[in-house]
C-alpha cells in the first residue's frame, strides 16, 4: 500500500466531512459512556430533601423561572447585530490580501471601511444612549 | 507527495492493522479500503480526545499545584509521588457518586446541557492543527469552524442554568450567556485581523506564512496584531469563565453558579469541558498568533519523527498558555458585573475594530510585509552605502 491511501482514496469532501462527524459521535459516545459508567456503580437512594432545589439549606421560596432584567435583552440584540457583522467580513477578510495583491486595494478598503462605519456608528450611538452600562442611568 | 502524508497514512502502513481492517471489511460487505480509512479514522480520533482529556484532566492538578505554588502551600500530594494520581482518584470518586437531579427541573434539558458543553469542545478537536499530519479534517474554513461549534459551550451553560430551576443557576447561567456573547465579538474581530494576513479561513493557510522563529510569528507582524494578541488572550479568559472573568461561577456570591444543582459525573462534564475549552483556545492562539506547530528548519519533515517533532512544539507553546491562564486566576481579583460588561463593550470591542481597520491600513500600504522584514529592506536600500 503506497502512501497517502486517505487522500487519494477518499473523495474530497468526504476526507473533509468524516473526522468532523467521527468527533462528534466519539463526543457523545465517550463521555455518555461515562455517564453509563457512573449511572451502572453510584449508589441510588433517592430522597425528597436531596431532590431539593438547593436555596441555602431553606425550602424554596417560588420558581426560578420569572422575569429577569431586560439588560440581558439588550446584549443579545447588540451582539446579534455584531455577529452578522462578522459573518458578513469574514469572507471580505480571507480574499482581502489576495485583492490586494491584484491590485484592487483601495477599492475593497473603502468597501471594507464604509460597511464597517455603519456598525461602529451603531457601537457609538448605543453608547451615548447609555445602553452599554449595566445599570442604565435616567438622568440628563 | 510526502510532505502530504497524514498520521491515518502512517497507521496504515502497518501489515498488522492492514489485516484487522480487511478482517472486518469482509465480516460487513464494504470496500477494505473504506474500512481501513475508516477504523484508522476512530482509532487516532478517540486516541486525541483520550489524550486530550487526560490534558483536562491534568489542567485541575495543574491548577491546584499551581496554586499551592503561588500561595506558598504544598498542594495535593497524597496520592501517588507528588499527589500525580489525584487526577484519577478523583475521577473515581465522581463516577461513585450519586446522581441527583431536583425534582422540579426541566430534566430533558438538565440532562442535554453537560453534553452540548462537552460536544462543542471534542468537536473542535477535529480541525486542531496538532501538527501537519495530525490534523485530521484539513477543511478550507477551520477556524470559521470553530468559532462556530465552540458557541454551543455558551448555549450548553445557559440551558444548564435554566434547566435547573434555582436561582443561582439561573443568574449563573444569564450572566454566562451574556458574557460569552459579548466576548464573542473582540475574540473573532482579533481573529479576523488575523484572516487578512492569512488570506484564507484554514489552518494550512494561517500556518503558511508564519515561520518557526519568533520574527515570523503574527504576533510580531505588526504593532495591530501584537496588540490583537492581548485583546484575544483577554477576551477568550471570558469566554471561557476563567478568572478573573468567572461570574457564572462565582463561589462568593452565587454558591456555584450555572452547576449548583449538578452532581457527580454531570457536574465532571462541565469541569472536564472548562479545562478542554482553555487547552483549545490557548491551542488557538498558539496557531493563530504564535506559529503553531512550525519546528525551526523544518526538521524531519513528513515522517514520524517530525510530527512527534511539531506535535511537542505546538503541546510547548499551549501548555505554556495553559500555564499563564492558570497564573492569571490566582493573580487578579474576580470583576464586577458591571465592570465585565464595560470591559467588553467600551473597551475591547473598539480596540479590536481599531485593530481590523490598522491591519488593514498596513497591508494596503506596506503590501502584507512584517515590521521585520521592513526594517531589513531599509537597511539593505538605505544609507549604507554613504
Amino acid at each position: 500500500m503506497n502512501a497517502a491511501v486517505s487522500s487519494s482514496v477518499t473523495s474530497p469532501s468526504l476526507h473533509v466531512l468524516t473526522p468532523l462527524i467521527v468527533f462528534m459521535v466519539i463526543a457523545v459516545l465517550l463521555f455518555g459512556g461515562a455517564l453509563l459508567v457512573a449511572y451502572l456503580i453510584s449508589p441510588k437512594a433517592p430522597s425528597r430533601q436531596k431532590s431539593m432545589i438547593y436555596e441555602c439549606g431553606e425550602i424554596p421560596v417560588g420558581t426560578a423561572w420569572s422575569m429577569f432584567n431586560v439588560r440581558f435583552y439588550v446584549i443579545g440584540l447588540v451582539f446579534i447585530v455584531f455577529d452578522v457583522e462578522t459573518a458578513l467580513l469574514i469572507p471580505v477578510a480571507s480574499v482581502y490580501r489576495t485583492l490586494v495583491a491584484e491590485g484592487q486595494g483601495l477599492y475593497v478598503f473603502i468597501i471594507l471601511i464604509s460597511f464597517m462605519a455603519v456598525i461602529i456608528e451603531g457601537l457609538a450611538y448605543l453608547w451615548k444612549k447609555g445602553d452599554l452600562d449595566w445599570v442604565k442611568s435616567y438622568k440628563k | 507527495m510526502s510532505a502530504n502524508e497524514t498520521v491515518i497514512d502512517h497507521l496504515l502502513q502497518f501489515e498488522f492493522f492492514q489485516k484487522i481492517s480487511t478482517a472486518i471489511g469482509s465480516q460487513i460487505g464494504v470496500s477494505h479500503i473504506w474500512v481501513w480509512y475508516m477504523v484508522a479514522l476512530i482509532l487516532v480520533a478517540a486516541v486525541i480526545t483520550g489524550i486530550l482529556a487526560a490534558v483536562g484532566g491534568f489542567g485541575t492538578y495543574a491548577e491546584r499545584k499551581i496554586s499551592a505554588d503561588i500561595q506558598g502551600r504544598f498542594g495535593p500530594n497524597r496520592v501517588g509521588p507528588y499527589g500525580l494520581f489525584q487526577v484519577i482518584a478523583d475521577g473515581l470518586k465522581m463516577i461513585g457518586k450519586e446522581d441527583i437531579s431536583p425534582n422540579e427541573s426541566d430534566k430533558f434539558l438538565f440532562y442535554l446541557a453537560p453534553f452540548l458543553c462537552i460536544f462543542g469542545v471534542v468537536a473542535t478537536f477535529a480541525v486542531l492543527p496538532f501538527s501537519a499530519g495530525l490534523t485530521l479534517s484539513k477543511t478550507n474554513v477551520g477556524i470559521y469552524y470553530v468559532v462556530a461549534i465552540s458557541s454551543l459551550v455558551g448555549l450548553g451553560i445557559f440551558i444548564a442554568g435554566y434547566a435547573s430551576n434555582s436561582k443561582w443557576s439561573l443568574l449563573g447561567g444569564m450572566r454566562g450567556a451574556s458574557q460569552i456573547i459579548s466576548y464573542e465579538i473582540p475574540v473573532t474581530l482579533s481573529i479576523m485581523s488575523i484572516l487578512l494576513l492569512s488570506g484564507g479561513l484554514s489552518f494550512e493557510d494561517i500556518l503558511a506564512n508564519q515561520t518557526a522563529w519568533p520574527a515570523g510569528w503574527y504576533i510580531f507582524h505588526n504593532p495591530f496584531t501584537f496588540i490583537g494578541f492581548f485583546v484575544y488572550f483577554v477576551s477568550v479568559l471570558a469566554e471561557t469563565n476563567r478568572a478573573p472573568f468567572d461570574l457564572p461561577e462565582a463561589e462568593s456570591e452565587l454558591v456555584s453558579g450555572y452547576h449548583t444543582e449538578y452532581t457527580g459525573m454531570r457536574y465532571g462534564l462541565f469541569a472536564l469541558a472548562e479545562y478542554m475549552e482553555v487547552f483549545v483556545v490557548c491551542g488557538l492562539a498558539a496557531t493563530l498568533f504564535l506559529g503553531g506547530y512550525h519546528v525551526p528548519f523544518d526538521i524531519g519533515k513528513g515522517t514520524i519523527f517530525g510530527d512527534i517533532l511539531q506535535i511537542g512544539t505546538f503541546f510547548a507553546k499551549t501548555l505554556g498558555l495553559y500555564y499563564v491562564v492558570i497564573w492569571v486566576r490566582w493573580t487578579f481579583p474576580r470583576l464586577r458585573v458591571d465592570h465585565l460588561m464595560s470591559i467588553c463593550w467600551k473597551y475591547l470591542t473598539p480596540i479590536a475594530l481599531f485593530n481590523l481597520l490598522g491591519v488593514s491600513v498596513w497591508i494596503l500600504f506596506f503590501d502584507g510585509k512584517s515590521i521585520l522584514d521592513l526594517f531589513l529592506s531599509a537597511i539593505s536600500s538605505g544609507p549604507v552605502g554613504h
